[in-house]
């Protein structure tokens, strides 16, 4: 549909309404800056899937599945199995989502989810290795079904969730035998993200849909416990090394609060 | 459809899960499970886990597919690639899911008072996130409840469930293997005061007599999930609480 003119007056009142409530240090549901609205997780949510769970951020609400198939290995890694990551803006969750193929935002959304857990290196490919030419492929699917603002940590929440809850499946002659893995991920970390916007100098973490209207920029930060897996600053504005620094400082603190729901 | 070796569907008058021929499987509605969406409804049916949200009336986009006269009604039916317990599938729509939303609008646009709002277009989308066989009555079902939540006027309400024959005698609400293995599969939807019947397909080998006792049946078992639907929209209302979703 993009963008009505409607949409454009309401991004720049809300900003306008935003800016003026932040001077007194206060956000549209007079949170703190740095204050992660209620949080849940469900587990084991999807039977069909070998691991799956559904979280929600302040309602905003995804389901992430993991399902395993055989396939056969990259070229270039014979020995290794693969980890596919997908996201699927589902229609009902957004007025503004459309059914097709995913936009950039939804795809943005699935990689920076995928680096965060890539990188801490808790999936072990090695270990998706059957026989010559066939291996496993882990598929990650991100279901995003209402859109509360701050998709990108519901999601990375929802699949880390569902990777813990993930039993890996039982292979006899190379192919899957459904509903009887016993054997788990056996996850070293628990990889989250943690976004902060910008709006008029100031950082807030877990912006709602309101606050993502007026935002100037996103920056969100992979962690596991006590390192930094991932980056990705979105959005057109700008910042100082300091801010970068000072949003690591408190998403290693603000990701362990969300890892206690795990 | 077809036969599979060494499985019994039907002995002893019960089916492979216990059931009596008319007995339906365990059948849970919420109304109102999402917050963005105008209106909402998660069904969980046997092994069905489906969810439905309804957005309008609202602007048609894009606007020459608008009529002066009334709304258009938009269905889609998906089925998500971790639904099945098989392989995972490919995401978005393929020749199956775009039938079923055919079938599925053109139910809805008989009890839906689309000439009330002209110009329009009222959006209804329904994902498949766990499949278990029956997944169009459960998807009608569950969209006439969101429907309903999301304050779009409707002459009736329309409540659906699939009957059919498995090792020769009729059975009511078919699981997947019934669905699969069955002699045959005829997926029903009737309005609650008319008792007329908006959705009819029907696949397998049946006598006239048969079709017959198959929709007599197919309409007595609609009460049971007309008496659900109507459960979850009062509870929904009484609670007045929405975007709350446990599956």
């Amino acid at each position: 549909m993009g963008e009505e003119v409607k949409d454009k007056i309401l991004r720049e009142v809300r900003k306008d309404f935003l800016q003026e409530q932040l001077l007194s240090g206060k956000r549209f549901d007079e949170r703190a800056l740095d204050e992660w609205r209620p949080v849940e997780v469900q587990k084991g949510v999807i039977t069909t899937a070998e691991g799956s769970a559904l979280a929600n951020i302040g309602g905003s609400k995804v389901v992430a599945a993991v399902k395993f198939d055989v396939m056969t290995p990259f070229p270039d890694r014979p020995d290794e199995g693969a980890f596919i990551t997908n996201a699927e803006f589902v229609p009902m969750a957004s007025p503004g989502f459309e059914p097709g193929p995913p936009n950039e935002n939804c795809i943005e959304l699935a990689r920076v989810v995928d680096r965060g857990i890539r990188s801490s290196e808790v999936i072990d490919v090695t270990r998706f290795f059957l026989e010559e030419g066939k291996v496993l492929g882990l598929f990650l699917d991100l279901w995003i079904l209402d859109h509360k603002g701050n998709l990108t940590d519901t999601a990375a929440l929802a699949a880390c969730a569902a990777l813990l809850d993930t039993k890996l499946p039982k292979v006899e002659n190379g192919k899957i035998i459904r509903g009887q893995g016993t054997q788990s991920m056996e996850m070293k970390y628990k990889p989250l993200t943690t976004t902060f916007i910008k709006v008029a100098n100031n950082f807030l973490l877990d912006a709602s849909h309101d606050e993502e209207y007026a935002k100037d920029m996103s920056f969100t930060v992979g962690t596991v416990e006590g390192m930094v897996s991932s980056i990705q600053k979105s959005g057109q504005g700008g910042l100082s090394k300091d801010e970068v620094m000072n949003c690591v400082d408190v998403a290693l603190k603000k990701s362990d609060e969300l890892r206690r729901y795990l | 459809m077809g036969k599979m070796p060494g499985i019994v569907l039907f002995k002893d008058g019960k089916r492979l899960d216990g059931r009596g021929p008319h007995d339906l499987r365990k059948l849970h509605i919420e109304a109102g499970v999402l917050e963005e969406a105008d209106g909402s409804a998660y069904v969980e049916w046997g092994g069905n886990k489906i969810i439905v949200g309804v957005y309008g009336p609202r602007e048609c986009i894009p606007k020459h597919f608008s009529d002066p006269y009334k709304a258009i009604l938009k269905v889609r039916y998906v089925m998500s690639p971790f639904a099945s317990a098989d392989d995972h599938g490919r995401s978005g729509p393929n020749r199956r899911s775009i039938e079923i939303s055919k079938v599925l609008k053109e139910a809805f646009e008989h009890v839906v008072l689309t000439n009330q709002f002209p110009r329009t277009q009222i959006e209804v989308y329904i994902e498949v996130l766990q499949a278990e066989g029956g997944t169009r009555v459960a998807s009608l079902t569950a969209a006439a409840v969101a429907l309903a939540d999301a304050g779009i006027p409707m002459r009736d309400i329309i409540s659906a469930v699939a009957v059919g024959k498995i090792d020769g005698t009729l059975v009511v609400d078919l699981g997947k293997n019934e669905d699969n293995f069955g002699e045959s599969d005829v997926p029903i939807a009737i309005t609650h005061r008319d008792k007329e019947i908006v959705l009819l397909q029907m696949d397998g080998l049946l006598t006239k007599e048969q079709l017959e006792e198959d929709i007599q049946a197919a309409i007595d078992a609609s009460e049971q999930v007309y008496q659900e639907q109507a459960r979850a929209l009062k509870n929904s209302y009484e609670k007045g609480e929405r975007g709350k979703l446990k599956m």
